[in-house]
């Protein structure tokens, strides 16, 4: 993406995180500098929400501190930075939603304008033309008028990442945007939250498209510490999550790094006409488990 | 290209003030003494003018009027509490009495009926006591949700509900250890709801908290449209949840028990006044506040015109008829285009 600048926007020290009884993070020490994209991976129910909602500031840490910087780059702990002042530096579009209550799609994504306006506003004639592009950018302008139920799941998805849009953030937080879009939507969505967000922090399934998609990756995997025992991927019982590897994608998704995290084999190889590595999976061959 | 059928928001929110002005005063010829409809403009236009007072007017004026204005309101504050509520739990089914409001107020007013103990505050007791309950039982579900954990809608339901179960019990105790044979009676009717009681002096307190609450959400209609949308997409659009949801939980407390004081428990009205307005105008709380509460007060007018014609000369409970039109009416509602709360 754009080259960067080494001040961070977003820094955790320190974060643990509990839900209910369960401690789901812990000890996550993680920069997000301004200018960059940061892709998060691990494996199902790792807790890679549970981190991107920390750092949205919709959920506090149980331990540490999250930390979001001001328009001058200093940083502020994001639960005492207001919570209008957090949705116009910082969009987050969170991975499933419930749709809006018999909202028209262009209503809904109107909802990303509210820190932006009064609560009284009628909205004008600019603040449709917001709407109306954030739309345009994710292929729904047509739909506009259109009932949010009337809309399939990836084009729901499409429309709450509009709203995302419409918020005109520096930075964007999006869990598994890519969640049931066709495989062209995948590649455009990225490109143009990409182009609009200074700063990206994406959390995301598909290790292909994140070996290629991010400046760098932060795999979420098992704390050391916790208790050993299960194995050492994919076991959703065992204890809390960390960032276990971290770095540029293709050193973090290299042959011994996504056997270790995800407990697949793979291989990086080069786009036969394109200058950009494809990442392939294969079973493990020779692990007897 | 819409592909909705809405209705549009201006000529109906004009229709609607139209349909208000003139029901309130074609509605004053209804009653146990009939009076033509001629007469009743004459006699209104008499007091407007400040000419001389005809024969009607003491009927018309001083008890028929303020009646039609309290039903009016209490219907326009029962529509906007219910939408609110129905916000604020994001649940479908909700309504302004969900809180135990309702319940709350029963348990006070039949004390007040059945012991007398606010016999000091002479014809406001029932009243009264009703106020005091309503205020004590939302007091309650506070307390219980937010040491809990906090105001979030499962707790609010929940704390809401089995409060209200626990308190009509305690309302059914005072009326059954009661001596007095008409207790239960005037319980019953008091709980089902009438605006029969209203005068000019009992107007101005609903219809001033009504407006506050009516106009306070209206102002807040972007962030109660976020709020719909639901807690976390609230949060993260900027909106402080927590104080949305405790400032929309203390003015629709205060808001429901001074309804509930003022005419007693009328169902319905406020759970399917704002689905209906929904259904018409679409889910934002700019275009379903005014039009629910607009619809609401219409629509209880006539309800208590109906109430004082059925049974003429005996005036049957408001609640009673609130069900029986409503419930029909909203089904055909329903069945008028597809609709979905909240994504239910």
């Amino acid at each position: 993406m754009k080259g960067g600048g080494l001040r961070p926007v977003l820094r955790l020290r320190g974060v643990g995180a509990r839900l209910g009884e369960r401690e789901v993070l812990r000890d996550i020490d993680l920069d997000v500098p301004a200018g960059t994209s940061l892709g998060i991976v691990g494996v199902n129910g790792v807790g890679k929400s549970t981190l991107l909602r920390i750092m949205a500031g919709v959920l506090r840490p149980t331990t540490g501190t999250a930390e979001l910087a001001d328009t001058s780059g200093q940083l502020h702990e994001i639960g005492r930075v207001g919570s209008r002042e957090r949705a116009r530096r910082l969009s987050y579009v969170p991975q499933e939603e419930v749709a809006s209550a018999e909202l028209l799609v262009g209503e809904m994504v109107a909802l990303g304008r509210v820190p932006r306006t009064r609560p009284w506003s009628r909205g004008g004639t600019q603040e449709r033309e917001i709407v109306r592009s954030a739309l345009d950018a994710v292929g729904l302008a047509d739909r506009i008028d259109d009932p949010c139920e009337r809309l399939s799941g990836g084009e729901r998805r499409r429309a709450v990442l509009a709203r995302g849009l419409a918020q005109r953030c520096p930075v964007m937080l999006l869990d598994e945007p890519t969640n049931h879009l066709d495989v062209a939507w995948q590649l455009r969505l990225l490109q143009t939250v990409a182009d609009q967000a200074e700063t990206l922090v994406v959390t995301i399934h598909d290790l292909d498209l994140a070996l290629r998609s991010f400046d760098r990756l932060a795999v979420l995997g098992r704390h050391p510490g916790s208790d050993p025992g299960g194995d050492a991927a994919g076991d959703e019982q065992s204890g809390p999550a960390t960032v276990v590897a971290h770095g540029p994608p293709a050193e973090v998704l290299d042959t011994i790094g996504v056997d270790l995290h995800f407990g697949v084999g793979s291989v990086q190889v080069p786009h036969p006409h394109l200058e950009q590595p494809h990442l392939l999976i294969h079973p493990r061959k020779d692990h007897s488990t | 290209m819409r592909t909705t059928r809405r209705v549009p928001f201006v000529p109906l929110v004009v229709a609607l003030v139209l349909a208000w002005v003139l029901s309130a005063v074609v509605s004053l010829a209804f009653g146990s003494e009939r009076i033509p409809v001629g007469e009743v403009v004459a006699a209104v236009a008499d007091r407007l003018q400040g000419v001389e007072p005809g024969k009607w007017d003491v009927i018309i004026w001083e008890l028929r009027m303020p009646r039609a204005l309290m039903s009016l309101v209490v219907g326009a504050g029962l529509a906007v509490a219910g939408a609110g509520m129905q916000t604020l739990v994001r649940n479908p089914l909700a309504d302004p009495f969900l809180l135990g409001i309702s319940s709350g107020a029963s348990v006070g007013a039949t004390a007040a009926i059945t012991t007398g103990a606010l016999a000091g505050f002479g014809i406001y007791a029932v009243s009264t006591g009703a106020l005091l309950g309503a205020i004590g039982s939302a007091l309650l579900v506070w307390l219980v949700a937010t040491a809990q954990g906090g105001l979030t809608p499962i707790r609010l339901v929940l704390s809401g509900v089995v409060l209200s179960s626990g308190l009509s019990a305690i309302a059914s105790f005072l009326v059954f250890m009661s001596d007095d044979p008409r207790a239960a009676n005037s319980v019953m009717f008091w709980m089902l709801g009438s605006v029969g009681g209203a005068t000019w002096e009992k107007l101005w307190l609903p219809a001033a908290i009504t407006l506050v609450l009516g106009v306070g959400m209206l102002a807040l209609h972007r962030w109660m449209d976020a709020l719909a949308a639901g807690p976390e997409t609230a949060a993260s659009l900027g909106v402080n949840v927590a104080a949305l949801r405790t400032t929309l939980f203390v003015g629709l407390a205060v808001l429901v028990g001074v309804l509930v004081a003022v005419s007693g428990g009328i169902g319905f009205v406020g759970l399917i006044v704002p689905h209906a307005a929904r259904l018409l105008v679409g889910a934002r709380h700019r275009v379903v506040i005014p039009v629910a509460a607009l619809g609401g007060g219409l629509f209880l007018l006539w309800v208590d015109v109906v109430a004082r014609l059925v049974a003429r000369p005996q005036e049957i409970p408001l609640g009673v008829v609130t069900g029986v039109v409503g419930a029909p009416l909203f089904l055909l509602l329903l069945g008028r285009g597809r609709y979905r709360f909240g994504g239910q």
